[in-house]
């Protein structure tokens, strides 16, 4: 039987009642959205809070709407609700693709948008796949709200810039015309986290590449992101032998660690093969020829 | 363990951990939570840091529920909290303050069956038991909002939850048999 260690218990009514307790407490807080990757590492004693800070009361935060042009998903949006969002499928293929693979049914009911991300787990899905997209992180803190680049967000493994005193609020992402999009994950068996995975995005004018975002997760890529391949397609014609060296320099540009999902060179190779894979749905979502 | 409280028959409850004097023991914070299972009005007096499945099986000795992986893989202790699925072993017991849970105990009326358990006896559904509960009611959390599932569908569902024994073949059969003796049963519009 696992059990935490002691730890007291807050219970935040609203953004605002939150970030008071986050600055009585500080670092010694920990905030608890779904909760199912903190107390699993609470039972393990890889984090030991002596305040757990629950916000699953503040349903405020818990939206998916278009505002002008752009989608903003709530923090505590659940996994379960992205998925089902009919608008978010419509202008963003990748975060359907992604919270498809993410663990299973019963966890995307609790798991959250905002916990996922700030949990920061190197082979977190949706990290990759927001840096993909170039979204933009809504943090508050005791001074009010800054908004922090998709790729500014992570400040390392488990690390984000969210101070102690600050909370994850919202998600952004623009929406362009133009755009396609995409995830492949490659996992040993369902609802596990990948070996390797892939998000990449596209933006066309006819058949030139306008830009492009790749997101990679679980390969030690820097912020998630692929910017040496991004920067390769940007300006170029969008043929198979372009996607796959783009793949190629992904590939050459990430640093996987071997561990016991797979070996560096086979994660390697992985980050190639679903960059290139993942672009080319992109590519024929772009182009109208696929859901 | 358990004991009655004064008045009109109110459980108070409290779980009993060992004291490994590695933690401040000391200060033991404790919450008071309400909360209903499987549709009786409870109280508990719990530490935060007491999961859910423990207070089920420990403080309400429903064992029903059971805890197989203690990681949030194996979903042998999936309870419905508010109509949803959750893995029990990965929600706080202060957290249901409030909340509505249901677990595997609360199918079944005196007399008869829920069809989720006449269709797993049916479809021989199970084989040790042991992920059955979570099979239910992962599979009545889906069947509450699709009572016309395929088959496809039911797999997806039942996709967060391990069995060691029969290859998951008979159990999908269990429950769409569940949801057509369901869909028979359902008045008609």
């Amino acid at each position: 039987m696992q059990v935490p260690a002691q730890v007291e218990y807050e219970r935040a009514g609203s953004v605002e009642h939150a970030l008071t307790l986050l600055a009585r407490y500080g670092p010694a807080a920990r905030v608890l959205a779904g909760g199912h990757s903190l107390i699993p590492m609470m039972k393990l004693r890889l984090v030991q809070p002596e305040v757990l800070i629950d916000i699953n009361g503040i349903t405020d935060l818990c939206y998916i709407n278009l505002t002008g042009a752009q989608l903003r998903i709530g923090a505590l949006t659940r996994h379960a609700q992205l998925l089902e969002s009919s608008v978010a499928g419509e202008h963003f293929a990748i975060l359907h693709d992604a919270e498809r693979v993410i663990a299973d049914p019963i966890v995307r009911n609790w798991g959250t948008v905002g916990g996922s991300l700030c949990q920061a787990d190197p082979s977190e899905d949706l990290s990759a796949a927001f840096a993909a997209m170039k979204g933009t992180m809504i943090i508050h803190g005791p001074d009010g709200s800054r908004e922090v680049s998709a790729r500014e967000f992570h400040a390392g493994p488990y690390e984000t810039v969210v101070g102690p005193s600050e909370l994850l609020t919202e998600i952004r992402l623009p929406i362009r015309p133009g755009g396609g999009s995409g995830y492949r994950k490659v996992s040993r068996r369902a609802g596990d986290w990948p070996v390797g995975a892939a998000g990449a995005a596209v933006w066309l004018d006819g058949d030139v590449i306008t830009d492009a975002g790749i997101g990679l997760t679980a390969v030690g890529a820097t912020h998630f992101a692929a910017a040496e391949a991004e920067d390769f397609l940007r300006g170029r014609t969008a043929t198979p032998q372009t996607l796959a060296r783009a793949g190629e320099i992904a590939a050459e540009n990430c640093r996987p660690v071997s561990d016991q999902r797979g070996p560096a060179d086979y994660k390697r190779h992985l980050a190639c093969e679903l960059t290139t894979r993942v672009l080319g749905v992109a590519v024929a979502r772009a182009r109208g020829l696929m859901a | 363990m358990q004991r009655r409280a004064g008045g009109k028959g109110g459980l108070i409850m409290t779980i009993v951990y060992s004291d490994r004097e590695d933690e401040a023991a000391a200060q033991v914070p404790m919450r008071r939570i309400k909360f209903t299972v499987n549709g009786e009005k409870k109280i508990a007096e719990v530490e935060p840091r007491l999961l859910l499945a423990h207070l089920i099986r420990q403080g309400l000795r429903l064992t029903g529920t059971h805890t197989g992986c203690d990681t949030t893989n194996c979903g042998a202790c999936t309870v419905l909290v508010d109509g949803q699925a959750v893995k029990s072993c990965t929600m706080l017991a202060v957290q249901v303050d409030g909340h509505e849970i249901q677990t595997v105990e609360g199918l079944a009326s005196a007399s008869e069956l829920h069809p989720l358990q006449e269709g797993f006896r049916e479809e021989h559904g199970l084989q040790c038991g042991f992920c059955t509960p979570g099979m239910m009611l992962a599979a009545k959390a889906l069947l509450d909002r699709n009572p016309d599932p395929t088959e496809e569908e039911v797999r997806w569902a039942l996709s967060g939850n391990l069995c060691r024994c029969t290859g998951y073949q008979n159990i999908v059969k269990s429950v769409l048999w569940a949801a057509a003796k369901l869909r028979a049963q359902a008045p008609a519009d």
